[in-house]
Parts: C-alpha cells; sequence; structure tokens
C-alpha cells in the first residue's frame, strides 16, 4: 500500500511523456512528407544555433520583449533541473533527494530556481498585459482572433499556475523552510501561512507538488496541440536555416535541366526515352500545397510561435495589404495538420480531399503584395523563412497555371522580347551614352 | 565590351548597366554619374551595350523561374565568352543576381555593387572626393533590401556619404530594419494590391520626419519610388531624390 503514490506517480508520467512521444511522432511523419534537403555548412549551421537559438541574438533586438524572453527562457531551462528532482522523489517515495547530497549548495540552486521563478511570473504577467490590456498591434491581427489568442494566453496561464504552484510548494514545505537555506523567495510566501496547521501545510505542500507535475505533463502535451512547440524546434529549425545571403533565392533544377536542353544543338527534342527506363512524372513547377514544400519549410511552420515580429515589419502589411507572413506561417501549418489527420484516418494513405494550401488557405492576392524585402526573415527570430514559401506559390501560379496579375504578363513578354521589363528595343540600350 | 575582345584586351571591369540604368530618364542619370566617376578614376572599364539582357530577376521574382534561366543562360553565355572576371553594376537587383543567383548556372564573377566599387577606387585613392556642395547638408539614406538585408551591405554607401561630409541622419527603420520602397519582387511594374496606403509613400513620410535636404538612395528602383513618393507629398521643392554616385560626380564637380 504504501508504494501506491510512487505507482500512481510512474503512470502519470508513463502517460504524459507516451502521449506526448505518441504526437511528436506524427510531427515528424508530417515534416517528412515534403522534399528532402541537402544540408551543407555544417559548422555555419552549429555556429547558428549557439548565436541564435541558444544566444537568443535576434531575441534582443527588440529590448523590451527579448529581455523578458530571456528571463522566461532560463527560467525554463534551469528550473527544469527542479523537475528531475521531482522525478526521482516522485518515483522513489524520497524527499528533496538532491538536498541529502549537494548540502549547502542545494539552497544556492533552489534559491536560484526562486528568484527566477518570481522573474518569469513577473514577465508573464507582463507579457499577458501587453497582449490583453495594451493590446500590441501584432497581437490583434486578423490572424490572432479566436483560437491563436485563446492559445496563446492559455500558455500564459499555464506558466502562471505552474510557477506560483512552485513557490508556494517550497513556501509550504516546512522542513525546507527550516533548513532556511534557498528559500529566498518562499520565506515571505510562507510567513502568509503563518497561522496554519503543520498538517494542513503539508496537505497544501502535497497537493502543489502533485499539481505542479501533473502540470507540469499537461503542458507538455499541450505543446502539440499550441503554437508553443518552438521551445524545442526553434534549436533544429535554426540549425536548417538559411546559411546562404537573404537574396539569393532558390534555383529550380528542373528548368535549369530544360534550358540547357533548349541551348544544346545536339540533344534531339523527340528521343524517346531510353529503353527499360521508367518515364517519371515530371514534378511540377513551385508549390501547391504543403506537399511541394521542403522539410524545412514544413519545420519552419510547426517552430513558428506567432510572435508576428515578420508581420509587424512587412510594408505589405503595414501599408494595409492582406499579406502578413506569419499568416502564411500558420496557415502552412494548418494545412499540414489537416493533411496529418487525412493520413491518420485512412491508415497512412492520403485521401485527396480537394483542398490544398493555395487557394483554400493562401490565397494568390497576399502572394502577389509581397516585394521579397526579406523583412520577414530578418525579424524572425528563429530563423524561419515565409518568403520562400511565397516564391515557390508564386512560381506554381505562373509556371503551372499562368495566373500572374496582367500587368505582370506585360512585364515577362517585354522580358522575353526585349530583354528589359519595358517596351524598349534592346539595340537602344546604349544610346544613353550620346545622350 | 566586343570592341576590347576584338583589340584583344581585357578592361578591369564591366559596367553592367542594368534595364533602367540604359532606358529609365531618371536612373540614365546615374549611370552618366557613375561613368563620368568611372573615368576619373581613370578605371578601364567596359559595358556590353546592345548585348547585356535583363538579368531576369523581376521574371524570378514573378514566379518565372523559366524565363530567369533563359535570361540567366543568355547572359552568362555572352560574359563567359568575353572572359568577364569583375562586374560592376548600380543596381542591387542586378548585382544581387549576378553575384548569388548566376553562380549555379555557370556564371561566376566577382560582382560588386557600385558603392562598394567607389569605395574601394577612394581607398586605393584613385577618387579623391572631399567634401564639396554637400558638406555639412541634412541627408538620410535609404537601404536597398537587395544591397542591405539581402547581401548585408549597409557601410558602404554611408561611407561615401560620410567622405562627403554630409550630416547624415538615419530614419527610424534602417539597415536591417529599414523598411521596403515598394518596388522590390517585380512590385515595380505592377500596381499594388489594395490597401491602406501605398509602400513608397509610408517609406517617403518616414524620410520626411528627419528632414533632409537630399534622400540619397543606391538603388534606380527606389529611386523611383521615392522620388514618386516625394512629389506626393509635395515636397520636391525641398527634397531631392539622389543616387550616391550623382552626389559624388556632382560634389566633385565632375
Amino acid at each position: 500500500m504504501q508504494y501506491i503514490p510512487n505507482i500512481i506517480f510512474l503512470l502519470l508520467l508513463i502517460v504524459g511523456v507516451g502521449y506526448f512521444t505518441f504526437n511528436i511522432k506524427k510531427v515528424i511523419r508530417n515534416i517528412k512528407l515534403g522534399l528532402p534537403v541537402s544540408v551543407s555548412d555544417k559548422g555555419q549551421r552549429w555556429a547558428n544555433v549557439g548565436r541564435i537559438a541558444i544566444g537568443q541574438s535576434k531575441m534582443v533586438v527588440r529590448p523590451v520583449s527579448g529581455a523578458m524572453h530571456i528571463i522566461v527562457y532560463l527560467g525554463f531551462i534551469i528550473i527544469n533541473i527542479e523537475v528531475l528532482e521531482i522525478i526521482i522523489d516522485g518515483l522513489f517515495g524520497t524527499h528533496r533527494i538532491f538536498s541529502s547530497y549537494l548540502g549547502s549548495f542545494y539552497g544556492v540552486l533552489i534559491g536560484t530556481f526562486e528568484i527566477l521563478a518570481l522573474l518569469v511570473l513577473v514577465s508573464v504577467i507582463v507579457f499577458w498585459i501587453r497582449r490583453n490590456i495594451i493590446k500590441l498591434k501584432r497581437f490583434m491581427s486578423p490572424e490572432m482572433k479566436g483560437w491563436p489568442k485563446n492559445d496563446g494566453n492559455a500558455i500564459l496561464y499555464f506558466e502562471m499556475v505552474l510557477m506560483s504552484l512552485f513557490l508556494i510548494m517550497n513556501a509550504t514545505d516546512v522542513h525546507f523552510q527550516e533548513m532556511d537555506n534557498g528559500n529566498v523567495i518562499s520565506q515571505y510566501i510562507a510567513s502568509w501561512f503563518s497561522g496554519t496547521s503543520e498538517g494542513t501545510l503539508h496537505i497544501i505542500e502535497r497537493a502543489s507538488w502533485w499539481i505542479h507535475i501533473t502540470g507540469i505533463l499537461i503542458f507538455l502535451n499541450y505543446l502539440y496541440f499550441s503554437k508553443h512547440l518552438h521551445i524545442m524546434l526553434a534549436f533544429p529549425n535554426v540549425f536548417f536555416g538559411r546559411v546562404t545571403p537573404k537574396g539569393q533565392f532558390k534555383n529550380n533544377e528542373a528548368v535549369t535541366k530544360e534550358v540547357k536542353m533548349m541551348m544544346d544543338p545536339n540533344i534531339d527534342p523527340f528521343a524517346a526515352p531510353p529503353a527499360g527506363e521508367e518515364q517519371a512524372v515530371p514534378a511540377k513547377f513551385g508549390a501547391s500545397d504543403v506537399m511541394d514544400l521542403t522539410q524545412v519549410q514544413l519545420l519552419n511552420a510547426y517552430t513558428c510561435t506567432e510572435c508576428g515580429r515578420c508581420t509587424s515589419e512587412c510594408p505589405a502589411n503595414i501599408t494595409g495589404k492582406k499579406l502578413s507572413p506569419r499568416k502564411i506561417m500558420m496557415d502552412t501549418r494548418d494545412r499540414l495538420e489537416e493533411v496529418g489527420k487525412n493520413l491518420d484516418a485512412n491508415k497512412g494513405v492520403f485521401v485527396p480531399d480537394n483542398k490544398q494550401l493555395l487557394g483554400d488557405y493562401i490565397s494568390e492576392e497576399e502572394l502577389w503584395a509581397c516585394t521579397s524585402c526579406n523583412a520577414c526573415v530578418e525579424a524572425c527570430p528563429v530563423s524561419i523563412d515565409p518568403l520562400s514559401i511565397i516564391m515557390e506559390m508564386r512560381q506554381y501560379l505562373v509556371m503551372e497555371k499562368s495566373a500572374a496579375p496582367n500587368e505582370l504578363n506585360v512585364t515577362m513578354t517585354n522580358i522575353e522580347n526585349n530583354g528589359a521589363p519595358w517596351p524598349f528595343n534592346q539595340q537602344d540600350r546604349l544610346n544613353w551614352k550620346n545622350e | 565590351m566586343a570592341e576590347y575582345m576584338a583589340q584583344g584586351k581585357q578592361p578591369e571591369v564591366l559596367f553592367w548597366v542594368g534595364c533602367a540604368g540604359s532606358f529609365d530618364d531618371r536612373a540614365k542619370k546615374i549611370t552618366k554619374a557613375f561613368v563620368k566617376l568611372l573615368h576619373n578614376a581613370g578605371v578601364d572599364f567596359a559595358v556590353l551595350g546592345t548585348e547585356e539582357s535583363c538579368t531576369g530577376d523581376p521574371a524570378k521574382r514573378a514566379g518565372n523561374e523559366f524565363l530567369f534561366q533563359m535570361q540567366a543562360a543568355t547572359n552568362i553565355e555572352v560574359m563567359n565568352a568575353y572572359e568577364v572576371k569583375k562586374v560592376v553594376t548600380a543596381c542591387p537587383h542586378c548585382f544581387n543576381t549576378i553575384q548569388n543567383e548566376y553562380p549555379q548556372l555557370g556564371g561566376n564573377y566577382e560582382v560588386m555593387h557600385h558603392t562598394q566599387f567607389l569605395k574601394s577606387l577612394m581607398n586605393e585613392g584613385r577618387l579623391k572626393v572631399e567634401g564639396g556642395k554637400f558638406k555639412g547638408k541634412r541627408i538620410t539614406f535609404h537601404d536597398p533590401c537587395y544591397l542591405g538585408r539581402a547581401n548585408g551591405e549597409y557601410e558602404a554607401p554611408r561611407d561615401l556619404l560620410r567622405k562627403l561630409e554630409v550630416e547624415l541622419v538615419e530614419m527610424k527603420r534602417c539597415k536591417t530594419k529599414g523598411l521596403c520602397c515598394g518596388a522590390g519582387g517585380a512590385q515595380m511594374f505592377k500596381e499594388a494590391e489594395p490597401g491602406t496606403k501605398e509602400i513608397n509613400i509610408e517609406r517617403t513620410q518616414e524620410a520626411i520626419e528627419v528632414k533632409p535636404e537630399v534622400i540619397a538612395a543606391g538603388c534606380p528602383f527606389c529611386n523611383t519610388m521615392m522620388t514618386d513618393g516625394v512629389k506626393g507629398e509635395n515636397k520636391e521643392d525641398e527634397i531631392e531624390v539622389m543616387d550616391v554616385a550623382e552626389m559624388i560626380a556632382s560634389a566633385a564637380d565632375l
């Protein structure tokens, strides 16, 4: 009988971690629906992970939210050491196992956790105020109505509750308060409970402990359903992020092959494919759905935490156009999830649903509003590239559907015929010399 | 370039004029100013003239990869035939495309934006400009997206302006955060999508806020957009929009 709490804890842990793993496997499967990418420049990539992901270098471009994010980020990483202790205690029925091994250093450790917990609590409250009272513009965009808004707030409530429980747990732990080492914050909270009997305190402490660890496991599982996967995916995402100049857009190899064939006088355009070789269906140009995007672009979609820094820097969005780079990422993820659910429902085979990313999620109007200025790419703190998706979808529109705006068709005809976007004769190119 | 080839000579650099620099009346002035500076510095340069064709930048950004690669293949063929090693251009779009997108298609050249090239000429002491008519004037520089964010060059144009001893003032959004003029991604050649404002007006208003006498640009398309913006705000009598090369040429009274 005495092992019941341990068994309950073990079951809780298995269910919590198990269901999370189940969902993460889905994320990985969905990302793999994208086109594979080859990765070079590993040195540069690891340096980016160090600087941008671990070092948060792009977060601090905006000092206020950047500083507070660093607090929450450090809090998350450092306070997780405490979770390790909680897990060991829970499994083996010990109480604050680290305290007996670490001696006075334990106080330093817990003291740090407590200070961080308080700072995180304050930061999260400020974050909530920015979203709900100050109503910062980037959290008020059309794509942030409904679920995305509630999701953002839910995460903040989670953190508020978890941090409070951590502090209350420490404050009501009579032994810990008697040790009087590391209770830098909780000693003040303990004084609120001064009239309470030791028995009641013990109940509050146990309850906080259980709710705290249950909360952590629920939060872990909530990640998959929320926009919050960035706390894990930010690192691989930055690793796979762009290492070439932002102005270098992807080269379409299939087109290169075709252009080379056109330019080679020795190629017989009517040649039959070599015997025995199966005739592959030509790949489509550009992207109309998530399966046409690369695995990195799909990872981008899962990583996006909807902070909206991209959208707030986008010249099209600033001037009232429909385009919002954040929405491009949110749509990509929503469509990918839809495709994933389709796979789940049909035993792993995708059954066409007459829907696609283009049109059903992202409109042509949004795509044509982009100036390709790279402001969104520059602004993203975790190296997401919404521009590459926009460009691939434009390529699909033009090369598969011939659906460019008419003025652009005229421009392209001019380039084709005159070698310039305007209707001037190529022979007049040097006229400026004599004018 | 053909003349050089016929004489069996190689110029120091190929000046890639670009479509705007060749045909747009405003941008032709930039071309001429830059040529004056090249002559002044004694640079042995050539142009492709009628053999130059659009780099394909607007086609690629508009989604027509096929047209882009056809343009690229043609241009690369011409440049490789002339054994071009080094290219300089006054257009950040041409600069970006030739530098970043041609190598995969077989075109490998050392490419410089004209502000980078002028800076190197000054560093080598071949081009000497100090002060001049812009000395002490309030100037703000508008970063072209394809020079700045796309290729990380923010300082070359500013260094040149400092050489002119101007009072360089920065707009609220500058360098990595610089706001686009609204022309990139083939937007130059189409109407904007419905919205509340034109991008060039937003950017021009931002420039006007810092009360410059000249808005300096480094791109013929930005130049057009900002010039239109200044006219739209009825400020054309107070604020000039000039390319950095034009400023240097006119400061040195060339």
